[in-house]
Parts: C-alpha cells; structure tokens; sequence
C-alpha cells in the first residue's frame, strides 16, 4: 500500500528545463511545488573531472540506466520491436536538469512558419503539396503569440546571440551578445556572404559574457574548453536547469525537490488528476502524492508513457488516425552534411563550445521555394565548433582504409584539418509514425516500455539530398582541397547517435479531436493536467528543440498560474 | 601456470621500454618551467616497467633521487583477460593502430591494458545496458540484440582468432607475420569467419573502437600511455580555457594535461 502524503498546490514530474521553469514560475507566486525527480541531484561541483571523454561521451555517465528501463523500435508494424538495448540513436537524460544538463546550448526559436504549417503549405502551394500519410497540422498558436515567452526564455538562460535575418521578429535583442568567431566560423560565414545567403552567430546558452538574469541569478562566460555535449559545465557558463531556474524556485520555500522519486502512475478521478503515485528508489517504498494540479515534465518518453501507463487521454490509433496520445512522432533528418579536407591549413578544432558556431536560415521553413522540390520545410545549415574530441573525431578522406597503417596517419593527419557543414533537417510526423507501449517488454517496476514506430520517408530523402548539397557548396566556397557530401539518407537505425530532438507524442493544437493539449500545454480531457516538453511538437523543425520547449514551459506556467485562480479550461 | 614459452614471451613483451625511453628523451618534455613540471610528472608516472632518473611519484623506495630509483606503473596487471588472451590483443590492437612514424602504436600505449580493465568492469559486463529477454534476431536498423556480454564475446573472440591463425597458418596469432596478422583481421571484419556464437564482424568493431578508446582516453584508465596518444593529434587534453586562443589562425600547439592535474591537492 502507498503511503498517502499531504496534499500540495502543484506536483511536477521530472525535474529538467520544463520542471525547473514550472516550479520557479509558480513558486514566485506563492504556490506549493513538490519536484518529482527519478535521478539524482546534480551540482556544478560534480564536474571537477568533466573533461572525461570516455566517461561522459562514451560510457554515457549523465544518462538513464538502460539496464532499468529502455524504449523498444521498429521501423515499421510489420515487424517485432525490440529493446534499444544499448545507447545509438539518442541519449536519454537523468538526474536533476534532465536532458538539460547535457545539452549543447544551441538554442533557436522555430520559425513562424512552423506553428501553421498546415495553413501556411496550403496557402502558397495547395492541398496536393501535403503527400499522402504525412500528418503535418497547426499547432494552435502563432509565433507571434509564442514571443514573449521565447524572449523571457531567452533571458532567464541568458542567450547569447544576434538577431536571424531570416526569423521571426523580435521583440528585444538577445540578452548577451554572440559568442567569439573562429577561423572555421569565418570562412562559413565569408562563403555563405558570397552565395547570396545571411549567416548569423548560432543563438548559444554557453554564455559569451558574464551575465545577471532577471532572477538574479549571476553566471560566468564560457571559457571554450570543448566539453558541452554529454558533458555538465564546471563554470555554470552553459545555461542549465540547475544553475538558473532550480535555484530560483528554492530559494521561495514554496518548492520541495524529492530526488530519486520515479513517478510511475498519474492518479485521476471524474476527469480530474488528483496526484501521482511514485517510488522511492532508494527503499522501493510507494507514495501517493495528492494534489490540485499535475505536471508531467519529463522527457517525451516519459510523458508519453505515463498518460497511456494511467489510461489518460484517448490511444493513437495507427490503423484509424484517431486517438491523440502516441501520435506524431518525429526526430530529425540529419544525414545531409560535407566535410571539407584541408591540406595546408590546421584549425584549433579541440577548442569550442556547444553552441560556438555560424549557421544559415536561408533553406529553413517556408524561406525559399519548394514548388519544384518534392519536399517541404528544410533545415537550418551550419559549422560549428563544439570541441572535438579525440576518440570520437577521425574524419579521414573517403578511400582510406578504415584501420591500420594508413588510416592511423590520414586521422591523425586530418585531426585538425577538416571542417563539417551540416544541415540539422526538419521532421515531418507521418500517420504510421507513433508511440505506444511495447506488448512484451518492461522495465525494472514490470511496467511496459514505450515502444516507437519510425522510419525515414522519401520527404526525408529529398530533404536530404537537397541540404548535402548546399553544405558542400557552401564547404567548397571555403577553400577546402577535397570537399565530400553525403545526400543519401539510409533507413533510421537505433545503432548509431543522430540526435536527442525525439518530439511529439502529447501535441498541442486547437481541437481536442486532433491534439492531445492546448496553447497553454492544458490536456483537453483533464484540466488540471499539464503536459510540457517536446512532447507538444505537432512536427519537429529544423532545429534544435530546447529554445521552443522554454518558450512553451513559461506560457504553461502562466496557464497554471490561471488555471489556480479560476479553474476550468483555459481556451 | 605460466610455462617456459609463455615467460619468454612476456620478457619479450617488455622490451619496448627502451624505444620509450629513448621517446621520452626525445621529446622535449624533460625540462624545467611550472607548468611543464607537472606534465614531467605524469610522463614519468605511468610507464610500463620502469624509468630512471627524476624522483616524482616513485613506486620502490626513494633512493634520494639516485638515477637506479625506478619508477613502477601498478596499473599494468590484469584484472580480467588470461595472458593468452591479453596477448592476441595487444597484437591484434597493435595492427589496428600500429608503431610508426608518427609515433606509438596501441601495444605501446598500453591499449590491451585499457580493454582488460573495461572487460573486468560495467562495460564488459554490460551493466547499464538492457539485457532481458525475450531475446529475438532483430533487424540490422534494431542493434545488437544477443544474450552475451562483451567479456564473453572477447572470450569467444579472442579464442576464435586464434583457432583461426591456427588452422590457416599452424601458428598462434602474435607469432604470425604483420601481413597474416591483417589477413586474420580482415577474414573478422568481413565475416569471411563464419562464427556460429557471435557476429565475426561485430566483435571486430568492438575491438576497434575499443582500440580508439585506448589510445585517447584520458590515461587514467591505463591506456594512451604518458598522454602519448593525444601527442599523436596534438591534442590538449584536460584544458580548463581556450578563450586565448579560440579565435587566432595559428594552430596553438600546448603540452597535454591529464585528468591527474584535476585531484585537488589538499
């Protein structure tokens, strides 16, 4: 039997970006939080021995034990689904700051374009433009009405950046200014000036000046060591949960972390969320915690899982296009990319930052012309320059033996005389593309894992073509020796790292028939039930996700804070 | 029990050292200044047998910084492979990333060291990896989905590369030419060895990126001895700012900082 606790205001599940934002929002206005959180606490202390490739980057210290629980994957429903029984694909965060932790920094805001896509496909190239299955819908707010709360992210993390000649309009100019610009950066940024195109310094949350937030919280700039990505930040440089939100909501009194706390089951009665069931992992002890208001912030698996786990919200259903929980899910295309060899020039590539870099919108959303092109949406292009390690950095020229003599001096030759140019691709959900729970296996509680359907589709192959290309002329104009692009796209494998931008599965939009939550994250079905995070994506862009789930998580928190004034829903 | 063959071939084994030695000397890092004193530390801390001359961080007792004062690297036993099979790997490790011009291969850089060590721990035992069943042959696009750890793959492995030598060229794989030593790998990479247990192939990538690990790891986990592996690359190491350097054209060229330069000395 559970232990039943006392009742709070708000109980938040996963305590990341969205959790962190939630509590420090709402704890400000006196509310009681109570942060679930299934790993362990994390401090800017921890990383004294940071600077680990091989235990951070490649034995996967910041992330979930696999061996507790995992994902299951299939390309398609014709075949089994088995466990993702090692890392590839993606990384699965854990402990306190979640996902936010580890991430890069890079950090954009979707294009207007993205938030109606449907209306805005149809408007310019008709209904036929949208091929059969694909899914895309309109997220049920504009990009206009998402600003604020991109800016107040921006802020809080302390953004650094200039504007993107090629996005959305701004309201007020980035908080800090962009980061320093490398040789590598200048010869990307030369290139694109002479192709017509408008590079700007990637928006970063490592942090090019030292900066006060309006929370008050103080951090220091970013030294550019070249360990963001799987790595923790030892200077607090790189905006993380830990290091700006969390310590704002604690600060209150009003916010009570439970680390090790594995939510399993939202509990619910008459169409309301009355608290959460979770484990003390440490004792294996249960617990009910009751109250007036249920966040789910955890990662998109999680929020995923938990609805169906609690039987909340209506199933996808693949077979009939109904149902809304499970539905759309979509990651990110990124196999178009060149690499360019320099024979007589070495950059200082071991040094960087996550989100040191210069990129391009000029082939992103809606920016250029798709009537000839079998594909819609696109992919912002970049060269960045995020450290690189020497374990897993050996571009050697294509040709090269893959071991032995030669492939020993071509990697260590071309250590730090190449450059990549990479296109992150948008992700357009498909019908037959989803989330539910696996029928066999489970993890370490006997509860079933989440299992995914996906695959790449021949929208993804076009956009792929298509973005190598540009990448190797855009290297070529770079003055590299040997430029190769690749523009084939091969089936989506679980085996090897792509990108941890999962999205979808609990999406927003304006009618409960085809979306699971509204434009304040509010699940139609039960009211008092929040769902943040990626999950909420309709579709993935062409960029990285944390930007555009802070601006989400803020404009939630502020429909949390309406919802505890007057209950109902909030559209 | 080691026999009389087996203790000839681990006196061979040592006789890299000398090579070493002669590197070290070469490579100007044996002088005075406060920042390349630390890195003279750990250059002398870690090398296979012994080293003579300065007295930082000795294993035997100080003989008040006399030249016979010998420098032991206890990190250089093993915790899991026989001596058999640390053999077949430091040979097969050392032709996936030889000795050569540019400097020391994976038998030098204590790379079969590196794998025993991540063999006797999590990594070898899969230990934060899912490993229940029900276990099926999966799609390629689905990864690996047997029911064997990494250390039994290696124990598998290992002994098939040797059956394999055995059987095409009456010797054991380390006493085989360098080019019959390739040939062997080659027959694994490509799955020309057709291996019921494990994917040929499979284990052939396990024991090259492996390699790679020890070759660049942070020598810590006993492997990319005195920081040699990351010389190679000219590689920093555990730098903590390149705000000096982050935007200059000139390649910055720096002597490489270990994780050790991390402890807090208190």
């Amino acid at each position: 039997m559970a232990t039943k606790l006392p009742k709070t205001d708000v109980v938040i599940v996963g305590v990341g970006w969205g959790g962190g934002i939630i509590a420090s929002e709402l704890t400000k206005q006196g509310l009681s939080v109570v942060g679930l959180e299934r790993g362990k606490e994390r401090k800017t202390e921890d990383y004294y021995m940071v600077h680990d490739e091989l235990r951070y980057a490649l034995r996967y210290e910041m992330f979930q034990d696999l061996s507790r629980e995992t994902i299951t994957f299939r390309g398609n429903e014709k075949i089994r689904a088995l466990p993702m029984r090692s890392y590839g694909s993606f990384l699965l965060g854990d402990g306190l700051g979640g996902s936010g932790v580890h991430w890069n920094g890079q950090t954009f805001r979707f294009l207007p374009y993205d938030f109606e896509i449907r209306s805005k496909t149809i408007e310019r190239y008709g209904k036929k433009k949208i091929p059969e299955g694909m899914t895309i819908q309109d997220w049920g707010i504009t990009y206009e009405q998402l600003e604020p709360y991109f800016d107040k992210f921006e802020k809080t993390a302390g953004i650094s950046g200039e504007e993107n000649p090629k996005g959305g309009k701004r309201s007020d100019k980035y908080p800090t200014g962009p980061m320093k610009t490398t040789p590598g950066m200048k010869l990307f940024a030369d290139s694109c000036k002479g192709l017509n195109y408008h590079p700007y310094h990637m928006p970063s949350a490592n942090l090019s000046d030292q900066y006060t937030n309006p929370d008050g919280i103080a951090r220091a700039a970013c030294q550019y060591c070249g360990f963001c990505e799987r790595f923790g930040c030892e200077y607090g440089a790189k905006a993380d949960p830990v290091v700006t939100v969390i310590p704002v909501a604690k600060n209150t009194g009003k916010f009570e972390l439970r680390t090790h706390s594995n939510v399993r089951r939202v509990l619910h009665k008459g169409g309301k969320a009355t608290g959460v069931l979770y484990i003390d992992t440490t004792t294996g002890e249960e617990y009910e915690q009751p109250a007036d208001i249920v966040v789910l912030t955890s990662y998109v698996f999680n929020n995923v899982r938990l609805l169906l786990m609690s039987n909340i919200g209506k199933p996808y259903d693949p077979k009939t296009g109904t149902g809304v929980i499970g539905k759309n899910y979509a990651y990110q295309v990124l196999k178009g990319a060149a690499v360019g060899f320099y024979e007589d020039k070495e950059f200082n590539l071991f040094a960087g930052a996550g989100s040191l870099g210069m990129c391009i919108d000029d082939f992103n959303g809606d920016n250029f012309d798709h009537k000839d092109l079998n594909f819609i949406h696109g992919a912002n292009i970049s060269y960045s320059q995020t450290g690189a390690r020497p374990i897993q950095n050996n571009a050697v020229p294509p040709g090269t033996p893959t071991w032995g003599k030669d492939f020993k001096a071509a990697s260590i030759k071309y250590a730090n005389r190449h450059l990549n140019v990479g296109a992150q691709g948008s992700c357009m959900p498909f019908r037959h593309h989803f989330l539910d729970l696996d029928p066999t296996y489970k993890d370490e509680f006997g509860d079933p894992l989440m299992r995914i359907t996906f695959d790449f589709e021949d929208q993804d192959r076009e956009l792929v073509k298509f973005m190598g290309a540009k990448c190797g002329e855009i290297l070529k104009e770079m003055g590299a020796d040997k430029v190769v692009s690749n523009t084939k796209l091969a089936p989506y494998e679980i085996t090897t790292y792509q990108s941890t931008h999962n999205t979808g599965g609990v999406i927003m939009g304006s009618s409960p028939d085809t979306s699971a939550v509204n434009n304040y994250l509010q699940m139609w079905d039960v009211d008092n039930l929040f769902v943040i995070g990626a999950s909420a994506f309709a579709h993935n862009s062409g960029y990285n996700p944390t930007g555009t789930v802070g601006a989400l998580a803020y404009r939630a928190a502020e429909g949390i804070l309406k919802y505890h004034k007057k209950p109902g829903s909030l559209v | 029990m080691a026999n009389e063959t087996e203790d000839k071939e681990l006196k061979d084994h040592k006789e890299p050292d000398q090579s070493r030695r002669n590197f070290l000397k070469n490579s100007g890092y044996a002088v005075g200044g406060l920042i390349v004193g630390g890195v003279v530390g750990s250059l002398l801390r870690t090398p296979r047998k012994a080293t003579t001359g300065n007295n930082v961080n000795n294993g035997n007792a100080n003989n008040g910084g006399a030249p016979a004062a010998e420098t032991v690297n206890f990190n250089q036993a093993l915790m899991y492979f026989t001596q058999e099979q640390f053999l077949i790997t430091e040979a097969a490790t050392e032709r996936l990333f030889p000795a050569d011009d540019n400097g020391p291969g994976a038998k030098e850089l204590g790379v079969a060291y590196y794998i025993d060590h991540q063999l006797a721990g999590e990594w070898g035992n899969n230990g934060r990896e899912y490993m229940q069943g029900p276990f099926y042959k999966g799609e390629t696009t689905q990864g690996y989905q047997g029911r064997l750890k990494r250390r039994e793959i290696f124990d598998i492995g290992l002994q098939e590369i040797q059956n394999y030598s055995n059987k095409k060229y009456q010797k054991k794989f380390k006493d085989l030419a360098p080019e019959e030593q390739d040939a062997v790998l080659k027959a694994f990479e490509t799955d020309e060895v057709k291996l019921t247990t494990i994917s040929a192939s499979g284990f052939f990538k396990t024991l090259f990126s492996a390699t790679m690990e020890g070759v660049y790891a942070d020598p810590l986990y006993g492997g990319n001895n005195n920081m040699n592996g990351w010389k190679l690359k000219n590689y920093p190491g555990n730098q903590m700012s390149y705000t000096k350097i982050i935007e200059q054209d000139q390649f910055a060229k720096m002597p490489p900082v270990s994780l050790k330069e991390h402890l807090p000395h208190s």
